[in-house]
């Protein structure tokens, strides 16, 4: 993408000295304003939760807020919790992505590939799971599917002549997972549907005419075409995937002991459930450092695809 | 060998009949034009050809052997479409040796195949860029180059020009042309511009809802339009009609008395025709004179010109309001509403009887011939 870009500037120098004068004029001063409250919005937080996370600061003991350098940081990452919990969010995206892309890719094609009665009602359903609340779905999952008594799951075990199993105890991570991806996959299904409605028809014809079948057109052209919304659903979910909060503190509360603990969760816990702010406050930046790691890592093997092409 | 027989086709979409009936013969290195209106089905009969759609009834065959219901990709067939439909992402190497992979051909081969491609179509320098990186005229190229290495017995092309700024369009309309005669190729081509048919084609098919209303060759389509349709369609600017009605008639004339006011006899051997009975008179613009006052048979004023500097159209209405176009020498301008005088070159007007079919001006025997 930088070459492309690098040679189009190249290739027209007379476009560089138009371009100069344009961030010296009015549109620098006029989108300021909004630049400054963005900035404000963005710096005043975390300029607070820089001086917490260098201070003690325990709702227990009130006034005692001495300044105590990095030892936030290094009681937080010295915590029990901390190595489960990193691990435990990266294994979270990181299964959450590869379902819904996986599914929604195959998903997505099996809808395009043929007609059937009722496609859209089949389409309203696939993606209404995005529309329902994080704390509604966790809930409706633990209660309705994977209640060891009252949960359809149960039941079919039970049927088999199984002993039912309790899913949040026994397997909790595989479990939110489970919930995590119900309500993602439905955001890779519309984008990767949508995308699939652009593929050329000609481009699909020439490849049968070339002597592709479906398995050949999908591989060689329906994939490559997927590839831009693939990286857009890759980033977008990443994003909110990194923060799940919701469906762990409704399920599990983090639990039993680690075990579905992640980053967010560990903050929480870190701030309201044992009232240091301070620590809290240091588990959020070095949650705002690993989100950018993984921001650069990915924009870095995903941008390309963004900028690049057609 | 590639002789294309088609018996009887038909195809309908939710009960529209869009192909009623054809019957058509492709001979091989034949160079075959589709022409019609929009929606008279002609990329829809160039897809059936090719497999995209599936047949209602009648057959398909391609040196005898009955294609109607095989497969596309075993048809030996090869399609250039109107928007080129490369693949995006592929390299215009992979782009043309897409298919002989997939038929995993041997590398070898595969190069050979491509190269040669590329040299005939001068895409050699272009061969690993994407299709964004081509002009359009570049795509069309690859498109073609993409059908020429799988040696197809038939190569259809679906308006593959109509993307094209008119002077690329002129240049590939050539290069086609050439095209054909290097490669011995069959061709069939569907276009919606009778000058593409008309330069291209060894056998024009003019098609009008769904049916065959005249094939041959362009030439003898211009000279011979078997009915009302042909001549409106083949012919820039449009040939002009007048109503009239049949005169006298005998053995080897046919007197027509127009509604404008003008009374012509016209060589017509056999005219079938009997007095009194409705017909329309059909003159192309390069068949009429403008002559001085008292010499012409039909009075005409003068509406606007149309000056092209080798030519001028002349547009002009006659006494009863019907328009016709005349095409004169490039110095001449009428004014507005000046009264004309026109001539008719009697030998070269057509006439169509009251179903609009055309009154042949051959006898029986030249028309066999």
């Amino acid at each position: 993408m930088n070459s492309s870009a690098l040679d189009t500037v190249a290739g027209t120098p007379a476009a560089a000295p138009r371009a100069k004068p344009r961030t010296l004029k009015p549109g620098w001063f006029l989108v300021s304003p909004s630049v400054a409250l963005l900035l404000l919005w963005m710096i005043v937080p975390l300029g607070m939760t820089v001086y917490f996370s260098l201070i003690r600061y325990n709702l227990l003991s009130p006034g005692e807020n001495e300044f105590v350098g990095l030892e936030n940081f290094e009681f937080f990452v010295t915590d029990p919790g901390f190595m489960p919990g990193a691990l435990h969010t990266l294994t979270l995206v990181g299964s959450v992505l590869a379902i819904s892309v996986i599914f929604g890719v195959l998903i997505s094609a099996l809808l395009e590939a043929c007609e059937f009665w009722g496609r859209g009602i089949v389409r309203v359903l696939l993606i209404s799971p995005f529309f329902i609340m994080p704390t509604v779905s966790a809930l409706l999952w633990k209660n309705l599917i994977f209640h060891p008594v009252s949960g359809i799951l149960a039941a079919i075990w039970r049927f088999f002549g199984a002993q039912p199993v309790d899913w949040l105890a026994h397997h909790p991570l595989m479990s939110i997972i489970f919930i995590v991806s119900w309500q993602w996959l439905p955001f890779a299904i519309l984008i990767l549907m949508t995308a699939m409605q652009s593929l050329d028809q000609d481009q699909k014809e020439a490849a049968r005419l070339d002597g592709a079948g479906p398995i050949a057109i999908f591989w060689h052209l329906t994939l490559p075409h997927l590839a831009r919304p693939i990286a857009v659903v890759v980033m977008i979910e990443t994003i909110f995937l990194l923060s799940v909060f919701a469906e762990i503190f409704t399920t599990t509360s983090g639990g039993p002991g680690y075990e579905s603990t992640n980053l967010a969760y560990l903050i929480y816990n870190q701030a309201l459930l044992q009232f240091d702010v301070g620590m809290a406050s240091a588990g959020g930046l070095i949650a705002v450092l690993i989100a950018n790691i993984a921001a650069i890592i990915l924009v870095r093997m995903i941008g390309k695809n963004l900028t690049d092409q057609q | 060998m590639a002789d294309l027989s088609i018996r009887n086709l038909q195809k309908g979409f939710d009960g529209h009949a869009i192909i009623q009936g054809i019957d058509l013969d492709v001979r091989d290195r034949e160079f075959v034009v589709f022409v019609g209106p929009s929606g008279c089905g002609k990329s829809t009969l160039l897809r059936l050809i090719a497999g995209l759609e599936e047949v209602t009834s009648g057959t398909i065959s391609l040196d005898g052997k009955d294609i109607t219901d095989l497969a596309p990709a075993k048809r030996d067939l090869a399609m250039v479409f109107q928007t080129y439909a490369l693949y995006p992402h592929m390299t215009v190497r992979k782009n043309l040796s897409f298919a002989l992979d997939l038929a995993r051909v041997d590398k070898a081969t595969v190069k050979a195949k491509v190269d040669n491609a590329a040299r005939i179509l001068e895409l050699e320098r272009l061969l690993e860029r994407k299709p964004k990186q081509l002009s359009g005229g570049q795509r069309q190229r690859v498109a073609i180059g993409r059908a020429i290495v799988r040696n197809p017995k038939i190569f259809l092309f679906d308006e593959p020009l109509s993307n094209l700024d008119a002077a690329l369009r002129v240049q590939t309309r050539l290069e086609l042309a050439r095209l054909h005669k290097e490669l011995k190729a069959t061709m069939i081509y569907v276009t919606h511009d009778q000058v593409e048919a008309m330069t291209l084609a060894d056998k024009v098919v003019v098609l009008n809802g769904g049916r065959v209303e005249q094939v041959g060759s362009p030439l003898d389509l211009y000279n011979h339009p078997a009915n009302l349709f042909v001549a409106g369609f083949l012919g820039t600017p449009k040939m002009g009609f007048l109503r009239g009605t049949v005169g006298a008639v005998d053995g080897s004339s046919c007197e027509v008395q127009l509604e404008a006011g003008a009374k012509l006899t016209l060589p017509r051997q056999a005219c079938g025709q009997k007095a009194g009975a409705s017909v329309t008179l059909g003159v192309r613009p390069e068949h009429f004179n403008i002559v001085p006052a008292g010499e012409g048979q039909l009075q005409v004023v003068a509406d606007v010109s149309e000056r092209l500097g080798s030519d001028t159209y002349c547009h002009v209405r006659t006494a009863n309001g019907e328009q016709l176009t005349i095409r004169v020498r490039g110095d001449f301008g009428p004014a507005y509403g000046q009264p004309l005088e026109l001539a008719f070159d009697t030998a070269h007007c057509h006439l169509f009887d009251a179903a609009g079919v055309a009154i042949d001006k051959r006898s029986a025997a030249e028309q066999a011939a």
